[in-house]
């Protein structure tokens, strides 16, 4: 879609115009709901909509006051820092394993490769509510449900796709000979492993621990089965708020976690393109 | 050099045959690839495999029958519905027996729950019989026929105790013909009076909506891969975070705008009250409904679809395209002949990615849906939270997730799971 040639004829031009505009439309379908709640949680009034004191931009209609609820009040307040003791412990878990199982998964010989990983990938694949309610009947029979412990165990499952993914996407362009060339030179394999397979795949395991930790902090089907209200974290507390009685704090707290997201995909965009150019290939 | 003409096996340095030795360190590495495996696989196994397993199973199993009312079941064995006869006073006076011992443990009202579901109205008759038959003295109080028959007219249905009789086995497919509007009838299998009919209907609108869905990302989806993939990388890049920042933000933080949005009074309503599209006094209803559902979330699954075939899109030559178009092909013909048929594993991924996410979507619906736009998993949400019917919230989550699994299998047999790709 480089510019359009001098030779091209009405028709094509107006195509060409015009499906620069639907395509402006998908974008903007993309990203308005996103961008259309951060000025509304700044919103005066208690109103989903915009005020006629926001449209003229009068400083009158803008507040922080929703922002001002959420830090005050205590059931937004626990909620979030639930979230911030589950999701944390999640990711470790579901990176310590899943970093030394995609290890294992690019080995050369692998016996019954297709199968493992078909089955480390299912907690992306099964619909989360039967992994909810299969957890939910399990749990409580070994006595994990409702406990810290039995949450953080079910979203660590739920993030592991997410780390073999990307671990193992980073491993594909892995060197084994700087391996036997540590091993060469007198290295153990723990020594190996940390000194010079864990800092070239780093970008990789970052990655994939920043998706398990999103993957923690976004779920909310699991928690809702597996925890009890000593575990209610942040999503949970939305999904009541907008079930229930849908207070505007909601858009406040909706803002603060699109700035997160923000962050974390910088962060993981970021990383993608400095182990590109690590390989050598072109930084797209 | 030694003699070349050594006959024997070729050996390696410790003097063992060289294959052997070969054969060994090929073991070693596979046992050393497992041993990294494992912890993961058992991590998953138990705290993921294990409890879907133990779910699924709960569909079939049907042990409540037989440990609450173990005479009856017994004394039931040589009774034949088909015959039109009540059964003879052994299999009352064995009731009145089981119910004694189950009111006592006040299991009976657990059992009278089980069976409600396939014959309801029977939970009455067993609660009303269980406070009663505890005064009995067993011995002595018989015959035991009337005095069941005088506590409720129930017992002197035959209906009643042919659901006994079907549901006494350890396990059932009862659950599962419920889940597809059918039940046990007295001949086999049949299909529930019209009234009764609503799983059916549940799935077929989950399909027929996640089909929608998946068209409509399509259609949304296509020509801005197309975009991504032909223009110049530095622009690709910056339009691309536009795609991922969606992805990347909180599934409720995506589900709540679209509630803001879509409300009465909400933006998108202002917005056309303003333009003058729509009158303010009859303003559209976009939420609670099936399209509230399909529009928000065509939203959340729209870069699943795009990212997969924007993917292949990059991997197509432009140079086909001129060619085509230099051999004297329209614009038209060029894409629909040439171009087209190579984005077809794109869209193949995409779609299958899409329509596996919708099938089992649960928030969305259950927020922006009403009662209207629900899916199947918010009934079997229903079964497993509200209701407290296990067994059947459990064979339609057996059913969603069969089709599910053969659609992951697809999506292996196309793709492949190790190209799955991630932002």
């Amino acid at each position: 879609m480089s510019a359009l040639p001098p030779y091209a004829t009405v028709g094509q031009r107006t195509w060409h115009y015009t499906f620069r505009v639907i395509c402006g439309l998908v974008f903007f379908f993309l990203i308005a709901p996103i961008v259309v709640i951060i000025p509304l949680s700044f919103n005066a009034q208690d109103f989903f909509t915009f005020t006629p004191e926001m449209l003229r931009l009068d400083p009158e209609g803008y507040s922080l006051k929703h922002y001002r609820d959420f830090f005050n009040n205590d059931s937004w307040q626990s909620a979030m820092w639930n979230s911030l003791k589950i999701a944390p412990m999640a990711t470790i878990v579901s990176v310590t394993f899943g970093t030394l199982a995609a290890i294992g998964l690019s080995q050369p010989h692998v016996p019954f490769r297709r199968a493992i990983m078909a089955i480390l990938i299912s907690p992306m694949i099964v619909p989360l509510i039967i992994s909810a309610a299969g957890m939910y009947f399990f749990y409580s029979r070994i006595g994990l449900q409702g406990t810290y412990i039995g949450v953080v165990l079910a979203h660590a499952a739920l993030g592991i796709p997410f780390v073999i993914i990307t671990v193992t996407a980073t491993l594909v362009g892995f060197d084994r000979s700087l391996t036997r060339a540590a091993a060469n030179m007198g290295a153990d394999p723990v020594t190996t492993f940390f000194r010079v397979q864990m800092p070239l795949i780093l970008p990789g395991v970052i990655s994939g621990g920043l998706f398990a930790f999103i993957t923690s902090f976004d779920e909310v089907v699991v928690v809702l089965f597996v925890g009890s209200a000593g575990q209610k974290t942040l999503p949970w507390q939305m999904f009541i708020g907008l079930r229930e009685q849908i207070s505007p704090t909601i858009l406040a707290v909706a803002t603060i976690l699109v700035a997160i997201s923000i962050m974390l995909l910088a962060t993981v965009e970021m990383l993608r393109r400095r182990s590109e150019r690590l390989r050598g290939m072109s930084p797209s | 050099m030694t003699d070349i003409s050594h006959s024997g096996p070729v050996l390696a340095a410790d003097g063992t045959p060289l294959k052997r030795s070969l054969a060994r360190a090929l073991r070693m590495q596979k046992l050393r690839a497992l041993m990294l495996i494992a912890p993961l696989l058992l991590f998953i196994l138990v705290t993921f495999i294990l409890p879907v397993a133990d779910m699924l199973f709960r569909s079939v199993e049907n042990r409540i029958v037989q440990d609450t009312l173990p005479q009856t079941v017994e004394a039931l064995a040589d009774w034949d519905p088909a015959s039109g006869q009540l059964p003879d006073e052994a299999v009352f006076a064995a009731m009145a027996a089981d119910l004694q011992v189950a009111a006592e443990q006040k299991t009976h009202t657990k059992v009278a729950k089980r069976l409600n579901y396939e014959n309801p109205g029977l939970s009455s008759v067993f609660r009303k019989s269980g406070r009663k038959v505890k005064k009995w003295d067993l011995a002595t109080d018989g015959p035991f026929r009337e005095k069941l028959i005088e506590i409720d007219d129930g017992w002197g249905d035959i209906e009643l105790w042919r659901t006994i009789k079907t549901y006494s086995g350890t396990f059932t497919s009862g659950y599962f013909l419920n889940a597809v509007d059918m039940q046990l009838g007295a001949e086999g299998p049949e299909i529930r009076p019209e009234n009764e009919r609503i799983y059916n209907t549940m799935l077929v609108r989950t399909m027929r909506m996640s089909l929608i869905i998946t068209f409509s990302c399509i259609l949304l989806g296509y020509p801005v891969a197309w975009i991504l993939a032909n223009l110049p990388a530095r622009k690709a890049n910056l339009l691309l975070i536009l795609v991922l920042l969606p992805f990347w933000t909180s599934l409720l933080v995506r589900t709540s705008a679209w509630k803001i949005l879509l409300q009465q009074q909400g933006v998108i309503n202002d917005t056309l009250v303003w333009i003058g599209l729509v009158d303010d006094a009859n303003r559209l209803v976009l939420i609670n409904n099936e399209l509230g559902t399909i529009i928000a979330m065509t939203h959340i699954l729209l870069p699943f679809m795009i990212l997969p075939m924007y993917s292949v899109m990059q991997t197509i030559n432009p140079s086909y395209l001129r060619a085509a178009k230099s051999l004297g092909a329209t614009d038209w013909t060029a894409f629909w002949r040439v171009y087209f048929p190579q984005t077809v594993p794109g869209i193949g991924a995409g779609s299958i990615l899409v329509f596996i996410l919708a099938v089992g979507y649960y928030i969305t619906p259950a927020l922006v849906g009403g009662t209207k736009g629900t899916f199947i998993s918010n009934l079997i949400a229903y079964h497993i939270s509200t209701s407290g019917n296990w067994g059947l919230g459990a064979a339609l989550g057996a059913i969603l997730l069969a089709v599910v699994l053969l659609l992951y299998w697809v999506y292996d047999k196309v793709v492949g799971i190790d190209n799955v790709k991630l932002g």
